[in-house]
């Protein structure tokens, strides 16, 4: 294969392809499946009236003050469960317990708890991240060779010091692609949570697609969703590559 | 300074479980000296090195440094390690500075000190170089510049050169000891390698396994103008294949 990189939009062609032929032969309903000139004017439509623009600024922003709390907030506790054993036996069977708890049943309390507001938006996307963020960082933590702990031991390094200098380096990459497929998890809940109720957003957007059977509109909808996604993805990627250029 | 390891053994786990891995060690190094503990895997000589590091505590007897009992790690015993041995995102000029900086050094005093050291063990050039993109051989150089920036009493070495090839070895075998001579550094080598011991301390333990113990003191008192030459020497070679016989009958009378 002498241009491999191709391979990944030959993929998104074809799909589109087939999509195109189908709308074309008439086999299945418009109302169904849209052809994509429709999508395409639903998405210049909805471009054109900033409802995209608005729409997309309301879901990244709840998904970043979600992401970010959730972030901020697993680091330290990963770090202390994976280097202490007794904060780790405390809290492990906790974590992985909630852990198991579907983040969308926290929905009905997180109303009842909060309102209809942003808070139990940006709540349920900490729920549904938190566990997990913190149970990979402390997996990461314990897996930092024993070596290289105990070199900075014999070097007069204390507690504190090789935690931020030894095991908070060592463990960046993995941390930095923790953050990166919990992303996803975010990304789905948002959409749920704005499902349920919501006066804006790309999730509210498609519920309202679907009560005037705008399949056009559930589909630019999902669209974006999706290449928001993989922009976020990209950016996780491209921070790992550039700050740790050790790991690769 | 003196290091003093006196009545040391060390049980692992307990109850029905215990497990006896070294008992009653004794042994002791001086300023300047090399020694060296030799054995087969199991015989504990690992265990030695991390009780004397502060690493873990011995089940009963002492280990003292000038006296003082050992408690913990502390920067006075530094350690070479055999595997991951550097940090990988340091450069190899920040691996160096890394006990200095840990120590709270002035930054002035840790880069000087960092070039010195680099250029004591011939690495000059590869200051800003990380770990990945220097060899086996290069990369234990770093580890054992960084141990004695850190200006410790006392220079560990738990087998440096397991890792290495065949070739590379020998060279750094070379290297240590020419080290050794130039700075007048104190060194407890630990390895598998009778022929390494002995080649490079003038006092080599011999270990043997179930429970670990020293089985036989050897004071090496050979010829090391040449070390190359000191290998193919009859002197040596006999001393070596004494011992190798006697440490054969050690662990055929064991299993």
């Amino acid at each position: 294969m002498r241009s491999p990189w191709l391979l990944g939009p030959l993929g998104i062609a074809v799909v589109l392809l087939a999509w195109s032929l189908i709308s074309l032969s008439g086999a299945v309903d418009p109302l169904f499946l849209p052809s994509p000139p429709a999508v395409w004017q639903a998405a210049g439509d909805q471009f054109r009236g900033g409802i995209l623009v608005a729409d997309a600024i309301a879901s990244v922003r709840r998904v970043f003050l979600g992401f970010a709390l959730s972030a901020a907030l697993a680091l330290p506790l990963g770090i202390a469960m994976g280097s202490n054993t007794l904060i780790c036996r405390l809290l492990e069977p906790l974590l992985g317990l909630i852990r198991y708890m579907p983040a969308p049943a926290f929905i009905p309390l997180l109303i009842i708890y909060f309102g209809l507001g942003e808070l139990p938006k940006v709540l349920l996307i900490f729920i549904g991240t938190f566990f997990f963020n913190t149970l990979m960082i402390m997996d990461a933590v314990k897996f930092v060779p024993r070596e290289l702990l105990e070199t900075a031991l014999t070097l007069g390094g204390r507690k504190l010091p090789i935690l931020t200098r030894v095991v908070a380096p060592y463990i960046a990459p993995q941390v930095i692609d923790a953050y990166r497929i919990n992303m996803a998890s975010a990304w789905n809940l948002v959409i749920v949570a704005e499902l349920v109720a919501a006066n804006e957003g790309l999730g509210k957007r498609i519920s309202l697609a679907q009560r005037f059977l705008r399949t056009d509109e559930i589909f630019v909808g999902l669209i974006v969703i999706g290449l928001i996604g993989l922009l976020i993805d990209l950016g996780f990627r491209a921070v790992l590559r550039r700050s740790c250029r050790w790991a690769s | 300074m003196h290091l003093s390891v006196s009545g040391v053994s060390k049980t692992f786990g307990d109850g029905r479980h215990a497990k006896l891995v070294l008992d009653d060690i004794t042994l002791s190094v001086d300023s300047g000296e090399f020694v060296a503990l030799v054995g087969s895997s199991g015989s504990g000589k690992s265990t030695v090195m991390r009780l004397i590091a502060g690493l873990e505590r011995p089940s009963t007897g002492v280990i003292a440094m000038d006296g003082k009992p050992v408690r913990g790690p502390g920067s006075d015993r530094g350690m070479v390690f055999q595997k991951y041995s550097l940090y990988p995102w340091m450069t190899a000029a920040q691996n160096v500075a890394f006990g200095m900086s840990l120590q709270g050094l002035p930054r002035a005093l840790v880069r000087e000190r960092t070039a010195y050291f680099l250029e004591v063990v011939g690495l000059q050039n590869d200051a800003r170089r990380l770990p990945k993109e220097l060899s086996g051989g290069m990369q234990q150089r770093v580890a054992i510049a960084r141990a004695l920036a850190a200006d410790p009493k006392v220079v560990l070495l738990d087998e440096p050169f397991g890792a290495l090839d065949l070739q590379i070895r020998e060279t750094m075998q070379e290297f240590l000891y020419e080290l050794w001579q130039r700075s007048g550094i104190t060194a407890l080598l630990i390895t598998h390698d009778l022929e390494e011991a002995l080649l490079l301390a003038q006092r080599v333990h011999i270990m043997a396994p179930s429970p670990g113990r020293i089985v036989r003191t050897v004071e090496a008192d050979l010829d090391r103008s040449n070390l190359a030459h000191l290998r193919m020497s009859p002197p040596f070679l006999e001393l070596r294949e004494e011992l190798v016989t006697s440490l054969r009958n050690l662990d055929a009378a064991a299993s």
